[in-house]
């Protein structure tokens, strides 16, 4: 709990004193704020979904990120993420998600006659299912890139769950609660690291020259 | 320590009003003011301050906490001058306090001499308006290492052979290795070449009140929040503030440079936050808004006087657009390099910074890195090998597996100087302010992706001689999105082929001067902004030598 406070004081250790001492009151603040977010983040309210479309957002997002020996996108609390989402930074999709998961519907009920929703149909049926939504070409690339301008109900969905999966626990933004993607891909949950970082630098000799001419 | 409150009233004729707070105008900023210049800058963006850095990828990556934004400020794309720009972000920048500065990867090596001289070295190539600078690397030595001190810059001088003279020694050594850094020495060493320590402008101690790196990660694309990556908000602007003489004012768009009938430049006029106009005074204008906005800033001065943009009777402003030519390879490893954890790069070479247009039948040259720069989210979009599933169990452990076992190796290259390749006026679409838009024209020259290319192929040798599992190459395609924004009003003697003289001056317009990437005459390899920041303090003694004999004002 509370990482982005231990953040900051753990890393004090590591700083001057002139930098404490010139830096405290700010980081006071953001160390207290991220204390309120993450109390405030315990009691799960929806904001943009019914219930009845949550139950579905979540049907989805855990076929992305599936639970299987360790969380998936459903531990991760990724519908809350996608909820804020969508009241937030992304309510300019709001149209997306409502005509995309009503597309589901309709695509699980021609594909499976008798199977009335995505949450319904068995973990096959919905992998087919989103199978046959999955556009590559209107994915993102790199950070600052360009974006595609007509957004895609699956390709969206599919950032969204990754980003409410891995985004910084100790955001505001209701994603990878407990730091459980973190703990998935071996990212420690720290925002401090001392060396060796890893396995090939922990027996680094330190800087050796080589005594040889460049050819130039 | 509460930086200075100084403000000047619009009305106040200050010395300077420099446009831009980002790598150049910060510096600017600090040596005029230094020198008993009453200073204003004029910062598009806020003036956001540590406590705002977060590592939330939502709010700094894609809501642009820190950068220019594509729906207030869209931008228009074509690759060739008969084609008709459609929408679509072309370039991102720093739009804050600092500028760049604040959010950049800080690779903070010189230019060679080469970068300076290859016109006479190589001869014309067709196609290209290559040439030489009016500088040379001499001329900028001293500024370099007032850069390394003054900004703060950690390395190991002598580490790299093919190193360009230096006075002195970095005023730090290199931040710790990475084992990006120790797999890439192992292979680039193997294969008989010359990898050295990461020069980056990332305090490797603390200095000057500032903190030491703390490895957070969130490096790339994000402001330090202790403070130790080198901008020119952590370094020089508080410095400048403490001076007393220089007023940092955000959420200031400039749009016009105002001239007086005699053709001098009077002051810049701006939208605050709630879209007032003002005009600042001043008897010099000093413009450091980046290759993109700079040359913008002037095609949206036009005024009768000069009808095709101030200080533009070249007709080369926003002209010869590079950008750096670059790639990526991938590589992924036995055990967990956690390469996360920290900086971004680790290990540069040099040894293709001039290559033998015989021998590889292009011109152009670069250099390759061994790094890191994905945060989790941005990882598990790209980073993973390109035929992994998307979505579902197999991606889900593709990516537990991969994330602490990956790194890159970054090539980054020449970009020859095309004319047509160019910042102009959108002649349709408009921003939040009612003004143009800014277009893009931009085709790589053939030498520039044959290059890249050719970096990839020496970059899969280094990953294979490291001992890669698998490796992989990113798509090579022709660029039309950039970071990296140079070479839009070039440096020159010759008023008729250039933009600004060596003093930084514009030929046109005697009080005008511009600082930032569009002053570069070549794109060096890659990684400009230690040569923009060492143009920007050279440009401050000799902006403050012609103010001090009144050359200013005559």
């Amino acid at each position: 709990m509370h990482s982005r406070r231990r953040f900051l004081l753990s890393s004090f250790s590591s700083l001057s004193a002139t930098w404490v001492a010139t830096h405290w009151p700010g980081a006071l603040a953001a160390a207290q704020h991220a204390h309120n977010s993450a109390q405030s983040a315990t009691p799960p309210k929806f904001e943009f979904f019914t219930p009845e479309l949550a139950v579905e957002a979540d049907a989805i997002v855990a076929r992305i990120i599936p639970t299987d020996e360790t969380p998936g996108a459903r531990e991760a609390g990724v519908v809350y993420f996608i909820d804020r989402a969508l009241a937030t930074f992304a309510s300019d999709v709001q149209k997306v998600y409502i005509e995309g998961i009503a597309g589901v519907q309709t695509r699980v009920r021609e594909m499976f006659p008798g199977v009335d929703k995505f949450s319904l149909a068995t973990g096959e049926q919905q992998d087919l299912v989103l199978d046959s939504l999955e556009d590559r070409a209107a994915s993102t690339d790199r950070p600052f890139a360009p974006r595609s301008l007509a957004p895609n109900f699956f390709e969206t969905l599919r950032e969204h769950t990754i980003a409410g999966f891995l985004i910084d626990p100790d955001s505001e933004r209701r994603g990878n609660r407990d730091g459980v993607g973190w703990g998935v891909i071996g990212r420690e949950r720290e925002h401090t690291f001392q060396p060796p970082f890893g396995h090939y630098d922990k027996d680094y000799p330190g800087w050796q020259p080589v005594r040889k001419d460049p050819e130039k | 320590m509460p930086p200075s409150e100084v403000k000047y009233k619009t009305s106040d004729e200050v010395d300077f009003v420099i446009i831009g707070s980002g790598a150049a105008g910060g510096v600017l900023a600090k040596e005029l003011a230094s020198n008993g210049f009453r200073v204003v800058v004029l910062e598009q963006g806020p003036y956001l301050k540590e406590a705002d850095f977060v590592h939330d990828e939502v709010k700094v990556l894609q809501e642009n906490l820190l950068t220019n934004h594509p729906e207030l400020q869209p931008n228009t794309f074509r690759k060739t001058p008969d084609a008709k720009a459609e929408l679509q972000r072309a370039v991102a920048y720093g739009r804050c306090v600092g500028g760049t500065s604040v959010h950049f990867t800080a690779n903070y090596w010189r230019f060679h001499e080469i970068d300076f001289l290859e016109r006479s070295k190589v001869g014309a190539i067709p196609g290209t308006g290559l040439a030489d600078w009016p500088i040379t690397y001499a001329d900028l030595e001293r500024y370099y290492t007032k850069v390394e001190s003054e900004i703060g810059v950690s390395g190991l001088a002598g580490a790299s052979p093919f190193d360009p003279p230096r006075a002195k020694p970095y005023p730090m050594p290199p931040l710790p290795v990475k084992s990006c850094g120790v797999l890439f020495e192992r292979g680039a060493r193997k294969l008989g070449w010359h990898p050295f320590p990461a020069p980056l402008a990332i305090l490797s101690q603390p200095r000057a009140g500032r903190s030491a790196c703390v490895n957070c990660g969130f490096c790339y694309g994000f402001g330090c929040e202790v403070g130790a990556k080198s901008s020119t908000l952590a370094s020089v602007i508080p410095q400048a503030e403490r001076t007393g003489r220089c007023e940092i004012r955000p959420n200031s768009y400039v749009h016009r440079i105002e001239l007086d009938g005699a053709g001098r430049a009077t002051g810049a006029v701006y939208f605050d936050e709630h879209k007032n106009t003002h005009l600042q005074k001043a008897a010099a204008v000093i413009v450091c808004a980046n290759g993109a906005e700079t040359p913008r800033l002037l095609l949206l001065s036009a005024n009768k006087q000069f009808p095709n943009g101030l200080a533009n009777s070249s007709g080369l402003v926003g002209k010869y657009l590079m950008f750096n030519s670059n790639a990526r390879s991938v590589g992924l490893f036995e055990h967990s390099l956690n390469d996360y954890k920290g900086f971004v790069a680790s290990r540069v070479l040099h040894d293709f910074y001039e290559l033998d247009p015989q021998k590889v039948g292009f011109y152009g040259g670069g250099t390759l890195d061994g790094r890191f720069d994905y945060t989790p989210y941005f990882f598990a979009l790209t980073g993973l090998p390109p035929e992994t599933p998307r979505w579902g169990r197999s991606f889900k452990a593709a990516l537990s597996h991969n994330f602490t076992r990956t790194m890159e190796i970054h090539c980054t290259g020449t970009s020859l100087p095309v004319e047509a390749n160019s910042f102009s006026l959108d002649p349709e679409l408009k921003d939040a302010w009612g003004l143009p838009a800014l277009r893009m024209t931009y085709k790589d020259h053939p030498d520039d992706l044959k290059l890249a290319h050719w970096l990839t192929e020496r970059a899969l040798e280094v990953l294979d001689a490291a001992g890669a599992v698998k490796r992989w190459s990113r798509p090579i395609n022709e660029q039309q999105f950039s970071v990296h924004l140079l070479g839009t009003c070039r440096m020159g003697s010759d008023p008729k082929a250039s933009v600004i003289n060596p003093d930084h001056r514009t030929h046109d317009v005697r009080n005008l001067f511009l600082c930032d990437g569009s002053s570069l005459v070549t794109s060096g390899r890659g990684q400009p902004t230690m040569t923009i920041q060492a143009l920007a303090f050279r440009a401050a003694d000799r902006i403050t030598a012609l103010a001090r004999r009144g050359d200013l004002r005559s």
